[in-house]
């Protein structure tokens, strides 16, 4: 890419940072430059985010339903998979697939709840009254 | 005692690499030759392995492999530690801070305070200098930053100990003591990089690793619009074009690199035939663009038809020939 084609596109970069991107200059040779973003790329990010809005919503109606408790719905919300919530709430994958049954979630001790409102980021009053 | 200055890279761990060994007196060290030297160039695509809900695709080598790879090449000790308990985790990084000496952290990105929200999620290997403490708060020299900033030990300990896939377990690493680098030294660990790289691309077998991974992906583009349906395959396409680019880097952002250190390693061995393949890392590197762009008219909903799948799986193919005859080329040449 030659100096002249790097973008200076609108990015959610702005106000954090520009990058640095390897550019062709003038004399053929490789050197260093700041971009403040690439449209082709704020799109990606974008749609990856419209879809995360999109599995939170149906997290959301879900739990409403009743078919989910309210700890799918965190998960969702705070971008995680059974792999992360495992790490950070120390519990077994299959447990917390169990946790997430309506019937089970109610008969949940505080002491695990804890737990969930921790990795969650959440008051365990919030995890426990969901209301939406 | 030497003051620590702050580098600004395309890439974290390079940039890690880069401000460590300059503050240990490596003046010579660039972002290219620290990528170059690591072998840092590489492609695969992990069969069965979901990130973030798409496929799991990296451009680049292992996490870690860069520094301790040019580390090691330049002889230099290094020292590397993970920890069991965040106490001690804490412990030892203020005793560093108090000898003055910077260490370079492993952190996850999803509770980093200073980045923005689109940028975090749970991924774990985003690699930041802590060099000092003012008022209670570390010093952060984070590589893809245009300038330092700072972290509560909360937060800091908040992200060392992140957890998920490559969870960091507060792993934290440093030069311990620098030899003597000759210009021996560094023709011998271009050569040997060189040689490294030309493996992972070319040599590895399975099908999915180098330049036969990219293939792979290509074989996968094409099935993915029936398979997953519209919307999913063109998220799909959106991950691909996010792991070529990940915070820092710009568009087949590597590929420059690579081609960007192949000039350098020309310059250093006075190899001619070198800047060659630089010329075919930089092609590369356009072509990626190119793929980036096509996807992005998938999942921005411009373009949906298969013929357009087929069009960005045909790119790739070219993209993994021409970086296999690159490598090919590359492997023959003596230094």
């Amino acid at each position: 890419m030659k100096k002249s084609e790097l973008p200076q596109d609108e990015s959610a970069l702005v106000n954090f940072t520009r990058e640095v991107c390897y550019v062709k200059n003038e004399e053929g040779n490789y050197q260093a430059e700041l971009s403040t973003g690439w449209e082709v790329k704020t799109e990606a990010l974008n749609s990856a985010w419209k879809d995360i809005e999109e599995r939170i919503e149906e997290a959301k109606l879900s739990v409403k339903k009743g078919e989910k408790s309210p700890i799918y719905y965190f998960m969702e919300l705070r971008l995680m998979d059974l792999t992360v919530l495992a790490g950070y709430t120390g519990f077994w994958k299959f447990q917390i697939k169990r946790h997430m049954k309506p019937a089970v979630f109610s008969k949940l001790s505080d002491k695990k709840l804890e737990k969930y409102a921790a990795a969650f980021d959440v008051e365990l009053n919030e995890l426990k009254n969901t209301q939406f | 005692m030497q003051e620590f200055r702050h580098n600004q890279t395309a890439h974290c761990e390079n940039g890690v690499t880069v401000s460590l060994l300059k503050h240990h007196g490596v003046d010579f060290i660039t972002e290219p030759l620290a990528f170059g030297l690591g072998s840092g160039l590489f492609y695969i695509h992990i069969p069965f392995m979901k990130v973030n809900n798409g496929p799991a695709i990296s451009f680049r080598t292992m996490p870690g492999a860069i520094f301790k790879r040019t580390c090691k090449a330049l002889n230099v000790d290094v020292d590397r530690r993970k920890f069991k308990s965040k106490i001690e985790a804490q412990k030892f990084l203020e005793q560093k801070i108090q000898d003055g000496e910077p260490v370079g952290c492993q952190v996850g990105v999803f509770h980093l305070a200073y980045f923005p929200k689109e940028y975090r999620f749970h991924f774990n290997a985003h690699n930041l200098i802590v060099y000092g403490k003012e008022d209670g708060r570390y010093l952060i020299s984070d590589p893809v930053m245009e300038t330092t900033t700072s972290l509560s030990p909360e937060e800091l300990e908040k992200v060392r100990f992140a957890q998920g896939a490559l969870a960091p377990k507060g792993q934290l690493y440093f030069p311990k003591s620098v030899g003597d680098i000759s210009n021996e030294t560094l023709r011998l660990a271009i050569k040997n990089a060189i040689k490294r790289n030309c493996r992972d691309m070319l040599r590895i077998p399975g099908g999915v690793a180098g330049v036969k991974g990219i293939n792979y992906t290509a074989k996968k583009i094409r099935g993915w619009r029936e398979k997953l349906g519209e919307k999913q395959a063109a998220l799909y396409l959106g991950q691909i074009v996010r792991m070529q680019e990940e915070i820092g880097t710009g568009g087949g952002g590597f590929r420059y690199l690579y081609a960007a250190f192949l000039d350098e390693a020309s310059t250093i061995t006075g190899n001619k035939e070198l800047l060659k393949i630089s010329d075919k890392l930089t092609k590369s590197g356009d072509l990626w663009r190119d793929s980036a762009l096509l996807m992005s008219g998938i999942y921005k909903g411009r373009l949906n038809s298969q013929k357009d799948y087929d069009d960005c799986a045909n790119l790739l193919n070219e993209i993994s020939k021409l970086e296999k005859e690159a490598f090919k080329e590359l492997s023959k040449i003596k230094i």
